[in-house]
């Protein structure tokens, strides 16, 4: 079971979105976040939530993957949308007091409040949409190549993509490692499902330290493995699979440009 | 192919020194399949780890194919003509997906794509993995993993393999699957191949089988010959394949067979001429 997990929970498909080429897929996702942070107008607000349900829909991935994403993120909205409505000064519509201090709801701190949620909401799904169309090795890849102008200044972007692409190789094994010491453990007494919070975590202990020290010499291993293929970073690399664009990555550039000029024309005009 | 002159390799400093390996000279020829039989610690792992440049011999000199492994610019070309496998199929994996595994040594190398492709289909013909090429490596079984390691090697397109005790966390299906492939490179596409072992069957199956002791050659001679001595291995701290131990017992009995026996089928067959 726990040899399943999968990072970014990929889902293949066959839909336009995941025929685009990962570094446009990633710059239109970056591109995207930008927009969701300058549109302030009901009308623009509008206009980007079409178009995120035209890309749900589009991408062909079941929405209830989608909303996964958002799970964990609750805590996060709901703090967001009350200090905003608390915090936002304005005219208040609903005043409390306690004691000698006012809590007041002011109306601007509605509208930011909601703003903000939708917001959020929409980066988690415009991100959902990237992972969950872009296989681990692709986006990998793709941030090698977009970051790998910036080596000018020293970004080590091949080392970054390397990293990650090991990193991800050996979540598996890592994983199925943790499970057999988690089985040793059981098996001599330890205890990891029973007690408080503390209790349990302390319980991690004696599972986490053999997990160090084998991730460690495994990675001494890989590096002497790595070293007989002639690995010397990425100076001189090829790759086996070059990536290519397509017509749909001119496709999502006229939809962004599209959508642009549309959220321009909406905040003028409104 | 390869030739160490007087190597020596030794850890530590001065009074703690400790020499691993002692003063070899040693010369494994083209097209040959090699064992390497030694107990834990014997330093048969140092050894093959002087074999492409990952260790620098302290003394002496290795060569391969002419080249002098300490010689810096020519470390990759050395690599790439000298392929190791090691022991574990877990750690020596970097992608994860087979075919980008295969694909690792010559994008390393800087070989051209279409070239590549060519390269990983034809490799992973040879250890007959084709059908697994979109899988991940953590799906495979052991033997299936050590072969993908076989044709990751294999990509960088050597003259020369050395395996690291390949098989020693193997079940017996996949020690078989393994051996299987390493016999057939060497016989069918006469690539030179250095088993590093401690199993007395898979040396049998060797050309020439050397006995590697306290850092020293202690035998050297073909398989029949070598464990028909017996005594000799068995001083080493290692074991003879389990039907040469019993045509030993049953020489020793007075039972008249022949003393280089190292297969199950020669055994059976030497026993029923007898019985007949």
């Amino acid at each position: 079971m726990i040899k399943d997990i999968t990072i970014g929970q990929y889902i293949a498909g066959n839909s336009p979105i995941h025929k685009m080429d990962a570094r446009i897929k990633i710059l239109c996702a970056f591109y995207f976040i930008v927009l969701l942070f300058v549109i302030r107008n009901p009308v623009q607000y509008a206009v980007i939530t079409l178009f995120i349900a035209f890309m749900v829909k589009l991408s062909g991935v079941a929405l209830k993957f989608i909303l996964r994403g958002l799970k964990p993120m609750l805590f996060i909205l709901l703090f967001t949308v009350i200090i905003n409505i608390f915090m936002t000064p304005g005219e208040p519509i609903f005043e409390l007091d306690i004691f000698s201090w006012t809590l007041s709801i002011t109306k601007e701190g509605v509208v930011t409040g909601i703003y903000m949620l939708l917001r959020l909401i929409y980066l988690v799904i415009g991100t959902s949409i990237l992972t969950l169309t872009t296989s681990p090795l692709m986006l990998t890849d793709g941030i090698e190549k977009i970051l790998s102008p910036f080596r000018v200044i020293k970004v080590p972007a091949h080392e970054i993509a390397m990293m990650m692409t090991i990193a991800i190789r050996f979540i598996p094994t890592l994983a199925e490692e943790a499970d057999k010491i988690m089985k040793a453990q059981t098996a001599r007494g330890a205890d990891f499902e029973s007690g408080s919070i503390m209790r349990r975590a302390k319980a991690m202990i004696p599972l986490l330290v053999p997990l160090f020290v084998s991730a460690f010499r495994r990675a001494d291993e890989l590096a002497v493995a790595m070293d007989a293929r002639c690995y010397h970073g990425g100076k001189n690399r090829t790759r086996m699979k070059q990536m290519k664009m397509s017509r749909y990555d001119i496709y999502a550039g006229i939809v962004f440009f599209v959508l642009s000029a549309i959220l321009a024309i909406a905040m003028i005009a409104f | 192919m390869i030739k160490t002159e007087n190597l020596s390799c030794a850890y530590g400093e001065d009074e703690d020194k400790y020499l691993v390996i002692k003063d070899l000279n040693l010369h494994i020829e083209r097209g040959s399949f090699t064992a390497v039989l030694g107990h834990n610690g014997s330093g048969k792992s140092t050894l093959a780890k002087h074999f492409n440049g990952i260790l620098l011999p302290s003394g002496g000199k290795v060569y391969v194919d002419g080249l002098d492994t300490s010689d810096e610019n020519m470390i990759f070309k050395i690599r790439s003509l000298a392929g190791m496998v090691f022991q574990n199929p877990d750690n020596q994996m970097v992608a994860a997906m087979v075919e980008d595994e295969v694909a690792f040594a010559p994008e390393n190398l800087g070989v051209d794509p279409a070239e590549i492709r060519r390269r990983v289909d034809r490799c992973l013909e040879i250890v007959n993995m084709t059908k697994f090429a979109k899988t991940a490596p953590s799906r495979l079984s052991g033997g299936q993993k050590q072969r993908v390691a076989i044709a990751a090697v294999l990509a960088m397109e050597p003259e020369c393999i050395i395996l690291d005790e390949p098989t020693a966390m193997l079940d017996p299906s996949g020690r078989q699957e393994v051996i299987r492939t390493i016999k057939m490179l060497n016989k069918t596409k006469g690539m030179t191949v250095v088993l590093i072992t401690h199993y007395m069957e898979e040396a049998a199956e060797a050309d020439r089988v050397i006995v590697f002791d306290k850092g020293e050659i202690v035998m050297d001679d073909t398989p029949k010959k070598v464990f028909s001595q017996t005594e000799k291995v068995k001083a080493t701290g290692l074991d003879v394949p389990q039907v040469t131990e019993l045509v030993h017992a049953l020489r020793k009995e007075g039972i008249d067979l022949p003393e280089d026996i190292i297969n199950v089928q020669e055994c059976a067959d030497a026993i029923f001429e007898r019985l007949k």
